[in-house]
């Protein structure tokens, strides 16, 4: 199978665009979320004033636009690269997200939560160093 | 006993939309221009695609569910979780999409799930 030139350094650059931004996305929702509530009232009139609240916040907002961007990098690599490798690779967001959420939202995050990210990042590691892709070229 | 169901759908919503995208991608073949106008053209093309719609719609699905579940718990535990996709993504994309995984990928990926059961652990 022949690999197009520079697969593995385009690859790499969007899988760290993907770790950077998902992470921040979910961070921003999360502050938004926050600030509006979980909902108690489950009777459509109750969600509707929560979606009414969730539409007016910009941390809300600039959460979709940070996914968004991820989505566009994610559909991107996955145009040559396995989604088997695609989606343990962008797991390095998981230690991105510990960082946002300690430094931005002030989430207490413990020694064994920080043992299971190292764990996860060497995972990841494991699964950098297979081939990108095991199917056909299109 | 709520969020045992929000997990659960974005787990299975969330990993089954990103292989209907990832099979809709592989149709559109491999990306070399990366100027904005192509990228334009490539989201176009994109949107064309009947795969793309089915897998956006159980994104969405997975979505919603993950701002509900952040609305009740901690970013740093919700969304580590949510990394037991990763064991139905690998067997997802073998079955589904006829990927060739070696037992390298499935040790990362399994390590992986460890890293996620710390991070589960770490809750109580």
């Amino acid at each position: 199978m022949k690999d197009s030139p520079g697969l593995h350094f385009k690859t790499s650059i969007l899988l760290l665009f993907i770790a950077f931004f998902a992470p921040l996305g979910n961070v921003l929702l999360s502050k938004g979320m926050r600030a509006i509530g979980s909902a108690q009232d489950w009777a459509p009139q109750g969600l509707f004033h929560v979606l009414i609240r969730i539409l007016m916040s910009g941390y809300v907002w600039l959460g979709i636009a940070c996914l968004l961007a991820f989505f566009v990098a994610y559909m991107l690599v996955l145009t040559w690269a396995d989604y088997s490798y695609v989606q343990p690779a962008s797991a390095f967001s998981y230690a991105v997200v510990a960082v946002l959420g300690l430094f931005l939202l002030g989430e207490r995050v413990n020694l064994l939560r920080w043992s299971g990210i190292v764990v996860i990042c060497f995972g990841v590691f494991i699964v950098g160093h297979t081939h990108p892709r095991t199917t056909e070229k299109r | 006993m709520l969020e045992i169901v929000f997990l659960t759908l974005i787990i299975a919503a969330g990993t089954g939309g990103e292989l209907c995208v990832s099979h809709a991608m592989k149709a559109l073949g491999e990306v070399h221009d990366f100027r904005p106008t192509a990228l334009g053209r490539f989201v176009w093309r994109a949107a064309r695609v009947g795969w793309m719609w089915i897998g956006v719609g159980m994104m969405t699905v997975a979505f919603f569910s993950l701002l509900a579940m952040l609305s009740m718990e901690n970013v740093s535990f919700v969304v580590p979780v949510t990394a037991l996709s990763y064991a139905a993504g690998a067997i997802g994309a073998a079955l589904f999409l006829r990927e060739k995984i070696s037992k390298q990928r499935w040790l990362g990926v399994l390590v992986v799930c460890l890293g996620v059961t710390l991070v589960w652990l770490s809750r109580r």
